[in-house]
């Protein structure tokens, strides 16, 4: 069979990408424009820039944020990574589809729901054993953990399936114990996959308002919490500033993490 | 493709790993299953119990269902008045069906949208396919929550779209864009695509192209090779995505709060009304009980794809 291309399938794609970047980069654009209107064209300015750089509202709950969601992708990665572990090594233990069944439910259950059952087990809990006291950063970073693990367990999950287990076997076959043959061979292996789910697991708590929304308390604004009570007050040019600066943030990141997987995948392609 | 001696091999190990009992492998079980039974379990009973209390004013605004009364009795008292409410009051009917509705429209068009780009992707060169991917989940690590207010900006009376419309001569007056559910339609298929076009992906790149070719072999035309296998064989992914835009966007708040309009309510924007607005937690807890009960069946459908290795990122 020739290889055809096909111009519809094709048409449709580039029209897909068209719908999902145009609203971005008509963000970006008025970021810099000099007018408060945003359909008004007004000259090329970046005093948006500047005043976002003076808005301590929201410098102080950009660093509330980062604080919880580097907490958040700690915690995640290593519970996260146990789950992927137990789930694809361990073969069939008691409580296993429970563990699963766990694990995957987070991926789809609504963010209303995970809110509010977060924090009303947090209320009942103080009631109870008299923590945790007050909401606050705690209360939101363990209630993030508590579904983006379950993102994290997936991206594990599906590396550590693809693994060929030779090597992991020799290790064991040489007399090493299973933690050893763990964090020798299986840990050094997964740990690109532990990378992305580091990343996920960060960026899935910097994003969220739901669940932060409810857990929180007086005090414990996050980036999403200020930015939303501000949309719903109209269009912005500060906020378009901040997606600029996270637009640009985040596809740096990408592309280098996505330069050097290639530059990997080239050179295990080499070696072999 | 892995060969047969390794997967030997592979089952060996496996066996043996099963059958060493040490102390660290209960660990590894245990700390995350401790975690999700208090931290996602629990959670579900306490809402379940809530949404049978009284609402009360005080800290924390509900009555207890246990109460021990003069002589040592335990008094039990359940109210089942909040679900009354909400089969009574057709505000939280309207709320669900609607929601049912928009999420069932979106992840139609979620699919529509999704499926040819995932087909092209893997049509693609090879060297393209990685970056063309990266390309459909590059949005989704930016905010959320800017990506919906972007479409504030674009579908607004005097945004970009009416401009560009009224540019083209299509239309010689500005459309109501927002505050519509066309509006909640192109929110929530915007920020779900990447959901539905990455297991989409995942299965037709697995799809063995030879059946393709001998489809058409056989004499069957290409639209028809495309209903006939290329279908079928993706179902997993189909319904994987399908589920990972369902689900969610039943109880999506942001979305059609955001750029819905007054008159279609959906219940994650009541149930968050309920709370935050009416600080009435008991019936917020039985808004989140009837959606659980509505969204329990997909959860578990989405649950029994995974557990038969289907992939979803």
């Amino acid at each position: 069979m020739t290889v055809r291309r096909p111009t519809l399938v094709f048409s449709l794609l580039a029209f897909g990408y068209a719908f999902l970047y145009a609203p971005i980069v008509s963000l970006v654009v008025y970021s810099f424009n000099e007018s408060r209107l945003v359909t008004v064209w007004a000259g090329f300015s970046t005093k948006w820039y500047v005043s976002l750089l003076e808005n301590e509202q929201l410098l102080g709950a950009a660093w509330v944020s980062l604080r919880i969601a580097v907490m958040n992708a700690t915690l995640a990665v290593i519970l996260g990574t146990l789950i992927g572990v137990a789930l694809v090594r361990f073969g069939h233990f008691r409580g296993r589809s429970m563990l699963a069944l766990m694990a995957g439910a987070p991926l789809v259950m609504p963010d209303v729901i995970l809110g509010l059952s977060s924090l009303l087990l947090f209320v009942s809990m103080e009631q109870l054993l008299g923590w945790p006291d007050g909401r606050g950063m705690t209360t939101i970073t363990i209630a993030h953990v508590t579904f983006s693990m379950a993102y994290v367990a997936v991206i594990v999950q599906s590396r550590l399936g693809r693994l060929d287990p030779s090597l992991e076997e020799a290790a064991m076959d040489l007399g090493a114990r299973p933690w050893k043959v763990f964090f020798a061979i299986t840990l050094p292996l997964i740990a690109p996959a532990i990378a992305a789910g580091w990343l996920l697991a960060f960026t899935l708590s910097l994003d969220d308002l739901v669940i932060a929304s409810f857990t929180s308390g007086p005090g414990a604004s996050t980036l999403p919490m200020v930015v939303y009570s501000s949309v719903r007050l109209g269009v912005s040019p500060e906020i378009n500033a901040l997606a600029t600066v996270l637009v640009v943030f985040v596809s740096t990141g990408i592309i280098i993490a996505g330069i050097s997987m290639q530059r990997r995948a080239r050179r295990d392609a080499a070696a072999r | 493709m892995r060969s047969h001696s390794s997967s030997k091999a592979r089952t060996r190990w496996l066996s043996r790993m099963r059958r060493t009992a040490s102390p660290g492998r209960g660990l590894v079980i245990a700390a995350p299953l401790l975690w999700l039974v208090v931290f996602f379990g629990l959670p579900f009973l306490i809402i379940a119990r809530i949404s049978l209390s009284e609402t009360v004013i005080g800290l924390p605004p509900y009555s207890q269902l246990l109460q021990w009364i003069e002589g040592g009795m335990l008094q039990v008292k359940l109210n089942f008045g909040n679900f009354v409410l909400l089969m009574e009051d057709s505000l939280y009917f309207d709320a669900l069906v609607n929601s049912v509705r928009i999420a069932a429209i979106s992840t139609l068009l979620c699919l529509l949208i999704g499926y040819p780009m995932a087909l092209a992707i893997t049509r693609a060169r090879e060297s393209l396919r990685i970056p063309l991917l990266m390309l459909v989940i590059l949005p989704f690590w930016t905010s959320f929550l800017i990506r919906v207010y972007a479409w504030i900006g674009m579908l607004k009376g005097n945004g970009l779209l009416n401009n560009f419309l009224l540019w083209l001569g299509v239309i010689d007056q500005p459309l109501q864009l927002l505050h519509t559910d066309f509006a909640v339609f192109v929110g929530i298929v915007y920020t779900y695509l990447p959901f539905m076009v990455l297991p989409l992906y995942a299965t037709l790149s697995r799809m063995d192209h030879s059946l393709i070719e001998a489809a058409q072999d056989l004499g069957c035309r290409p639209v028809c090779a495309f209903w006939r296998v290329t279908v079928p064989l993706s179902m997993p992914g189909i319904v994987a995505g399908s589920l990972l835009v369902l689900v969610p966007a039943v109880g999506e708040f942001v979305i059609p709060d955001l750029l819905g309009g007054p008159d279609s309510l959906m219940i994650g924007k009541v149930l968050w009304t309920e709370f935050f607005n009416n600080r009435d937690w008991p019936v917020a807890a039985s808004v989140a009980i009837a959606m659980l009960a509505l969204l329990v069946v997909p959860i578990l459908l989405f649950e029994r794809y995974r557990a038969r290795g289907g992939e979803t990122v």
